[in-house]
């Protein structure tokens, strides 16, 4: 084991941990903002209209991450019009692109999360809002949606973590995340072992950090789900 | 046959792709396709032991199946996949050549130790997406496992069965309901995982849509090929994972 390789990088780590969680939280948040229109769309019941969503998250579903990401970062160059576009001075950096890919990705998974928990609300809840006098697109804002917020929430942790995994593949593309760091003390030292198994143990923390958080986000958005407290307290004594 | 269909799927898709289509991706495609089913069949395999491990009264056993799929499910697997690529091969190579030099000084009458290994790229891909979906696969098969109806179980140990033929002639068939819809997420989820061998230089479909689309100019193309297929080979997955649904499902009611 050569650990003086390692303690020798930890700044390059620590500055690859710190990319690694701006990518994850700046995709996280891009993403949801994506995910919720989508959903709503994708949830309606003519086809034309959930048509093109639908086929959106078909697609980002589908499809590996590394190869989104390759089509958006060595892809793009393929069209002229992209290349003499605005956007190519932000395209051509592989931090942009890993960015989008990443977002529409994600994007795609919490869509279909989300999608599910809103088809899934009671519609007593739906009739008693109509019952109230509240058109569509209030009971979606008022009852459908923070219903369904509460619902996609464990499912939305695991997306969470499968997010900060696939954001190692920005490492492929010469970002120094957490990966990139792995890989490029590798290649200085050649010791794989200890560089990866370094990188390792950083992610499980990560992921250790994000199964905390959402364990007290649950307890606090699912505290009406919570068994009630077992020694019933007498009252009117 | 097989010749066949290679004369008629070179003559069929002369010229798609600039040529590229057929032999060129469809064999990456087949590689992939291959290292998946290799995969998934370890998977399945260390997904029964983990399952076993985690339910066995052995605390030992439980806690290292325990480690084994908490530590799998919180590294990245491309970590995970440099961890064993070109960790492994390190690893295996230190083992063999400390045990040649022990042989040696011990002068053993037989030869212990081995020379250089290479571990194939297609090895240690086959390796570390089985060793990670098994982790996957364990936690699947364990809450099947779980959801047998504990009187099925004891009905048997009534009628004398040995624990072992309890479990391969009621827990485990009758687990398979149960765990077919998280296994077919999970080989969904695998099937995708194996573009990331192309990464550690496998000549995969992903690997040769990058070659190709280097030398044409266009990339874009031919990792969008790439793409439809995976899309492809999830849709034909699906047809199957709902036949088999069904088919494990029969004579279970359904509203």
């Amino acid at each position: 084991m050569d650990v003086e390789a390692i303690v020798d990088n930890l700044p390059l780590y620590l500055q690859g941990t710190w990319m690694t969680i701006q990518l994850v939280a700046l995709s996280l948040l891009v993403g949801l903002g994506l995910a919720v229109p989508v959903a709503v769309v994708a949830g309606s019941r003519r086809v034309w209209v959930s048509a093109l969503p639908r086929a959106y998250i078909y697609f980002f579903r589908g499809t590996p991450l590394l190869v989104q990401m390759f089509l958006i970062y060595y892809g793009l160059a393929q069209f002229e019009a992209v290349r003499e576009s605005f956007l190519w001075p932000l395209l051509k950096e592989a931090y942009a692109c890993a960015l989008l890919a990443f977002v529409l990705n994600t994007g795609a998974y919490t869509a279909e999360i989300l999608r599910g928990a809103i088809a899934q609300t009671p519609f007593g809840e739906i009739e008693a809002a109509r019952a109230c006098g509240m058109s569509r697109a209030m009971i979606m804002r008022r009852i459908q949606l923070p219903s369904a917020f509460r619902r996609a929430l464990p499912a939305y942790g695991n997306e969470v973590i499968f997010m900060l995994h696939g954001s190692a593949l920005a490492g492929v593309i010469t970002i120094v995340d957490l990966f990139g760091a792995a890989r490029i003390v590798n290649s200085r030292y050649f010791v794989p072992f200890e560089s990866f198994l370094t990188a390792g143990a950083f992610y499980l923390g990560l992921t250790f950090l994000i199964v905390w958080g959402f364990k007290l986000w649950e307890r606090r958005w699912h505290a009406h789900l919570r068994a009630r407290d077992a020694t019933p307290t007498v009252t009117g004594r | 046959m097989l010749a066949d269909l290679h004369t008629w799927l070179t003559t069929a898709s002369a010229g798609l792709l600039d040529g590229y289509l057929y032999p060129f991706i469809l064999q990456g495609m087949l590689l992939t396709i291959e290292l998946a089913l290799l995969s998934l069949l370890l998977a399945v395999g260390l997904g029964i032991l983990g399952a076993l491990a985690r339910l066995s009264r052995s605390p030992i056993a439980r806690g290292i199946a325990t480690g084994y799929t908490t530590l799998i499910r919180g590294v990245p697997d491309i970590v995970l996949m440099f961890i064993f690529f070109y960790g492994g091969q390190l690893l295996v190579n230190d083992l063999g050549a400390r045990l040649a030099a022990l042989g040696e000084t011990w002068s053993l009458p037989f030869a212990v130790g081995w020379d250089y290994v290479e571990i194939s790229e297609f090895t240690a891909g086959v390796f570390t997406i089985g060793l990670i979906f098994g982790a996957y696969m364990a936690e699947t098969f364990r809450g099947a496992i779980l959801a047998v109806p504990r009187g099925e179980i004891e009905a048997g140990h009534a009628y004398g069965m040995t624990p072992f033929q309890v479990f391969t002639r009621i827990t485990l068939p009758a687990s398979v309901r149960h765990a077919i819809p998280g296994f077919g997420n999970n080989w969904l989820v695998l099937a995708k995982a194996t573009a990331l061998v192309s990464v550690i230089g496998l000549d995969d479909m992903v690997f040769r849509a990058g070659q190709a689309g280097g030398s044409t100019r266009q990339p874009f193309t031919f990792y969008l090929v790439v793409a439809v297929l995976y899309l492809l080979i999830t849709a034909v997955s699906d047809v199957v994972l709902r036949h088999l649904d069904r088919r494990y499902s029969v004579g279970v009611r359904r509203a």
